[in-house]
């Protein structure tokens, strides 16, 4: 590894959320039964014409812009013509010599600080359909996919480590859930990526010979797949042979990457300009509508989580990672109806600890998970105002899933509010003491750690309804006062 | 030849029904099927319809076409007839749909009495490379109809229907219209949808009327044009007024353009008579005659093919049997694709196929298509250059009149040069008519061809009027 870099670029492919298909009127909806989502359009029968879904353009500006790319007034499709039994046309339609964004970067922080990977371009393109190959009978197609529109964003060859491109990716499909245009999911493949990978030696100006790895459907498969390239494009140097240009597919099950065909098998897809459909044309107007339209992006949020709650980074960073939750953790600090760094803690680390959790549990998302951000705000301020214990919090926090109510109601009805009359609590305090008299003496002799067995026999004769801290500090007091015996 | 203008005052005073001419027009395509002019025939729907025409009329609900009895190329679709380009390829295909031409034309009233031979997917100047048998010429069955929407022609000029539509990529409309003596109008391209065209080149491609009259050319005209969504080409303005236009006043004075003697001297006697004929009419009836030269002729016919067997590659794509038409036995799913193009085209598509994968191709594209693209647009350029300074161009539609049958098929080249003075309108995307102007020694009929700038279909129209005799 040592004395190498790798240069690293990223593919990736964004399924939209439109309503309908780039060119029809088809509803894009995803796991239908194979085949329904279909016209004569994205059939490709004959005779039939494209039409473009004009919201497919708005978001590709909304991403351009997100990105700070260039917006292209004109650009124009064009179509990639190659052989498939999935691809209706025979061509897809895609834009190639002039895309409708470029020039555009994203910030991705790593463990060295911030880092800007430039993007090249995004430019607005059709699906093919699906190809099932693994029956036994034949080959099966399914065009639901055909023609639903997509984004390719084109990453600079900026990327340095597979870790870096792990949290580029990262960083791209988080813009790309803020922005509502695209459900982010590669399993189901809506973000699909393709890396191309080369490696030099440090100091070296020149690239070296690419390959890209196609088949990486996974964030971690990603990350481990230009791993796995980078290594062995080394050890292909090292051992004095050198790096072919070539498609190579990730197996995940074997973890390599092995090769789908190489340069001279490469095809020729004769763009050209796409005569069915005229130039998209985007003037500064609806340009700027777009633009007053986006909303805050995730690590502009961070950084504002992080100065405006004084939020460590580690939790801004979660926080801010679903949209829904960043939402969720404003309502319920504006519910807290003070500004106070504690209680903003408190929030966060509630959501972090109890309410991803529960989220994880029953795949649901934040406002599903029982607790309203006032339930929330609730809880924490009964603890910040010393009205309820952090134990008690713990213990009523299933109450509030089950009943709905917030903190106060569930500690009335209970009697759960903590006491803080230290009259009462002194009567304890002396009670305890003078019902051990041997444990007393013992503490007085030196063993010290017997502090806490005092202060939870205070408790414990309270109910649990005692103030722990007022608990602590008097039978301090009381331990340091009584005389020896 | 028969007329719908004339047809429905005989209609309107109860001298004849459509349910009569209908008759009549199905009489003659049986009776005429040695031409080869029809592909389907749809007896039943066409008597049905003209049977609910007849009933509009009783009731004073006539449409405008109510009762035309039109013929269809059959590279348009129309929903429940087959469709097959005159190719084996589409073999038991039926659309789904009407084309938006001919669901206007259905809506306006008119009968669609089938689908009509051509060229296999409109690849053709002769009508011969239909995969159904050629189409003959009506005036002399040893010879072509012209090509590649022989048949709309033939039917058309042989009384089978009032009007017939086809499509023009390069001349397909004008050349078969001047070989079979109709009028053959291309509009500006976009003025028609070309939804339910089946694509040869979408450039270039344009559906237009073959009619007997230019009063029916233009009823038409204003049914079919205007903007429709499902074609992000058509243009967004409104319908035609052609009928309007025709009968008004000329504004005046008109300035026709004509070719130099040089551009001419390669069309046969009779032509070059009847064109200096034309001119004179022209001038008897106040036209100033300007002779203009275009320029660039020599780069039309290498442009247009450039573009159109280009677009053709990429268009014909489809057809690979995976979803309808034709599939060849084989062996696995990429040579399924393989045998079933192998199978179904004809060798006139094969090397237009070739031809434009070719073009395309990396490391040939600057070469030949992005130069085509260049000289494209020097072509219009000096269109609307000639367009400033005349009100139409006028020339010839064909250097010859209908050749004989087999004459031309040895070399493609020849074949391919008979488009010499119609591809450069498709080109510049401009409107163009052939208009039937006399007879040869033969009898076979002339076509003379007007030009008009860009979205002037209608002064087109009005200015050929001037020729009617």
């Amino acid at each position: 590894m040592t004395g190498y870099e790798a240069i690293i670029g990223l593919e990736i492919h964004a399924q939209l959320k439109t309503a309908s298909k780039a060119f029809c009127a088809c509803p894009t909806t995803f796991g239908a039964s194979p085949n329904v989502n279909v016209c004569p359009i994205c059939l490709g029968h004959p005779g039939t014409l494209p039409v473009l879904n004009r919201n497919l353009v708005a978001y590709a500006v909304t991403l351009g812009l997100a990105t700070n790319c260039q917006i292209r007034r004109q650009s124009t499709f064009s179509r990639k013509n190659y052989f498939y039994a999935d691809l209706p046309k025979g061509y897809q339609i895609t834009q190639y010599e002039d895309p409708i964004c470029y020039g555009g970067s994203v910030e991705i922080e790593t463990d060295d600080g911030v880092k800007r990977i430039g993007i090249t371009r995004i430019h607005m393109e059709e699906d093919s359909g699906k190809s099932i190959h693994d029956l036994d009978i034949d080959t099966l197609v399914d065009l639901n996919r055909a023609g639903v529109p997509l984004l390719e964003i084109v990453s600079e060859p900026d990327i340095r480590t597979a870790r870096e491109a792990y949290l580029y990716l990262q960083q791209l499909r988080q813009t790309l859930l803020y922005l509502d245009i695209c459900d982010g999911n590669m399993e189901e493949g809506s973000l699909r990526c393709d890396a191309n990978v080369s490696v030099r030696k440090v100091g070296e100006t020149r690239f070296g010979t690419k390959t890209e790895v196609k088949n990486l459907n996974s964030f971690r498969n990603v990350e481990k797949a230009i791993e796995y390239e980078i290594v062995r494009q080394i050890e292909v140097i090292e051992s004095g042979g050198k790096v072919q240009q070539q498609t190579m597919q990730w197996d995940a099950a074997k973890q390599q990457t092995k090769v789908m065909r190489s340069k001279e098998q490469a095809h020729d897809y004769r763009y050209f300009p796409e005569p069915d459909l005229g130039p998209v044309v985007v003037d500064d107007l609806w340009k700027e509508q777009l633009r007053a339209a986006l909303p805050e992006l995730g690590l502009a949020r961070k950084r504002r989580f992080m100065a405006a709650y004084g939020l460590p980074s580690y939790d801004a960073a979660i926080l801010v990672d679903d949209v829904a939750v960043a939402d969720y953790y404003e309502e319920a600090c504006a519910n807290l109806g003070t500004a106070d760094a504690e209680a903003y803690k408190a929030v966060s680390n509630w959501i972090m600890t109890e309410l991803l959790r529960i989220m994880g549990q029953q795949k649901c998302g934040i406002r599903e998970a029982g607790c309203t951000p006032a339930q929330l705000a609730s809880l924490v301020m009964a603890v910040k105002n010393d009205v309820i214990s952090n134990k008690t919090a713990k213990d009523i926090f299933p109450a509030m899933l089950e009943t709905g109510k917030t903190a106060d109601v569930i500690i009335e009805e209970q009697g759960l509010r903590q006491v803080s009359d230290t009259a009462a609590i002194k009567l304890l305090v002396d009670k305890v003491l003078a019902d051990n008299p041997d444990n007393l003496a013992k503490y007085k002799s030196g063993k010290t750690n017997l502090f806490g067995f005092f202060v939870g026999q205070v408790l414990k004769a309270s109910g649990g309804s005692a103030n722990p801290g007022i608990v602590s500090s008097m039978m301090k007091e009381a331990l340091d006062a009584s005389d020896p015996q | 030849m028969i007329t719908y203008a004339t047809d429905r005052s005989d209609i309107n005073n109860g001298a004849t029904s459509c349910a009569e001419r209908t008759t009549a027009c199905l009489q003659r395509i049986d009776e005429r099927a040695s031409l080869n002019a029809f592909l389907h025939v749809d007896a039943d729907g066409a008597t049905a319809a003209a049977a609910e025409s007849d009933e509009r009329f009783a009731a004073g609900l006539a449409r405008p076409l109510e009762g035309l009895v039109v013929a269809v190329k059959d590279n348009i679709n129309v929903a429940g007839m087959p469709l097959t380009c005159a190719s084996r390829m589409l073999d038991g295909f039926r659309p789904l749909f009407d084309a938006t031409v001919v669901e206007r034309l259905r809506d306006a009233g008119a009968v669609i009495i089938g689908k009509t031979n051509m060229d296999e997917f409109a690849m053709g100047s002769s009508n011969e490379t239909s995969a159904f048998g050629a189409v003959r010429n009506p005036v002399d069955e040893s010879r072509v109809p012209g090509g590649s929407s022989g048949g709309s022609a033939v039917a058309v000029a042989d009384g089978m229907c009032h009007v017939a539509l086809g499509s023009d990529t390069g001349g397909s409309i004008r050349q078969p219209a001047a070989f079979c003596g109709t009028y053959g109008l291309k509009p500006t391209y976009g003025r028609v949808s070309r939804y339910g065209l089946v694509a040869f080149a979408s450039s270039l491609d344009q559906i237009g009327i073959f009619a007997s009259s230019l009063h029916d050319t233009a009823a038409v005209f204003d049914v079919i044009t205007g903007h429709d969504p499902m074609d992000a080409t058509s243009d967004p303005g409104a319908a035609g007024r052609a009928l309007d236009v025709i009968a008004s006043p000329h504004a005046s004075p008109l300035r026709i353009g004509v070719l130099p003697r040089t551009a001419i001297q390669g069309c046969e006697p009779a032509i070059i008579t009847a064109y200096d004929e034309a001119i004179e009419r022209f001038r008897t009836k106040g036209a100033a005659i300007i002779e203009v030269a275009l320029g660039h002729e020599e780069i039309w016919v290498p442009t247009y093919f450039i573009l159109a067997t280009a677009e053709a590659s990429s268009n014909l794509a489809r057809f690979d049997g995976v979803r309808y038409g034709l599939r060849a036995e084989h062996t696995d799913i990429s040579d399924m694709t393989t045998a079933s193009k192998t199978a179904g085209f004809g060798a006139e598509v094969k090397r237009r196929i070739m031809l434009g994968t070719y073009v395309l191709s990396s490391g040939y594209y600057d070469a030949y298509y992005r130069k085509a693209q260049q000289a494209r647009r020097l072509i219009s350029d000096a269109y609307n250059a000639v367009f400033a300074d005349v009100d139409a161009l006028f020339m010839p539609t064909t250097p010859t009149t209908a050749f004989s049958l087999g004459e031309r098929n040895a070399d493609p080249v020849t074949m391919w040069l008979s488009d010499y003075f119609t591809v450069s309108a498709n080109i510049a995307g401009i409107p163009a008519l052939s208009v039937p102007f006399g007879k040869d020694a033969s009898g076979l009929p002339i076509g003379l061809q007007l030009q008009g700038a860009l979205f002037h279909d209608e002064r087109l129209m009005q200015i050929a009027s001037l020729l009617e005799s």
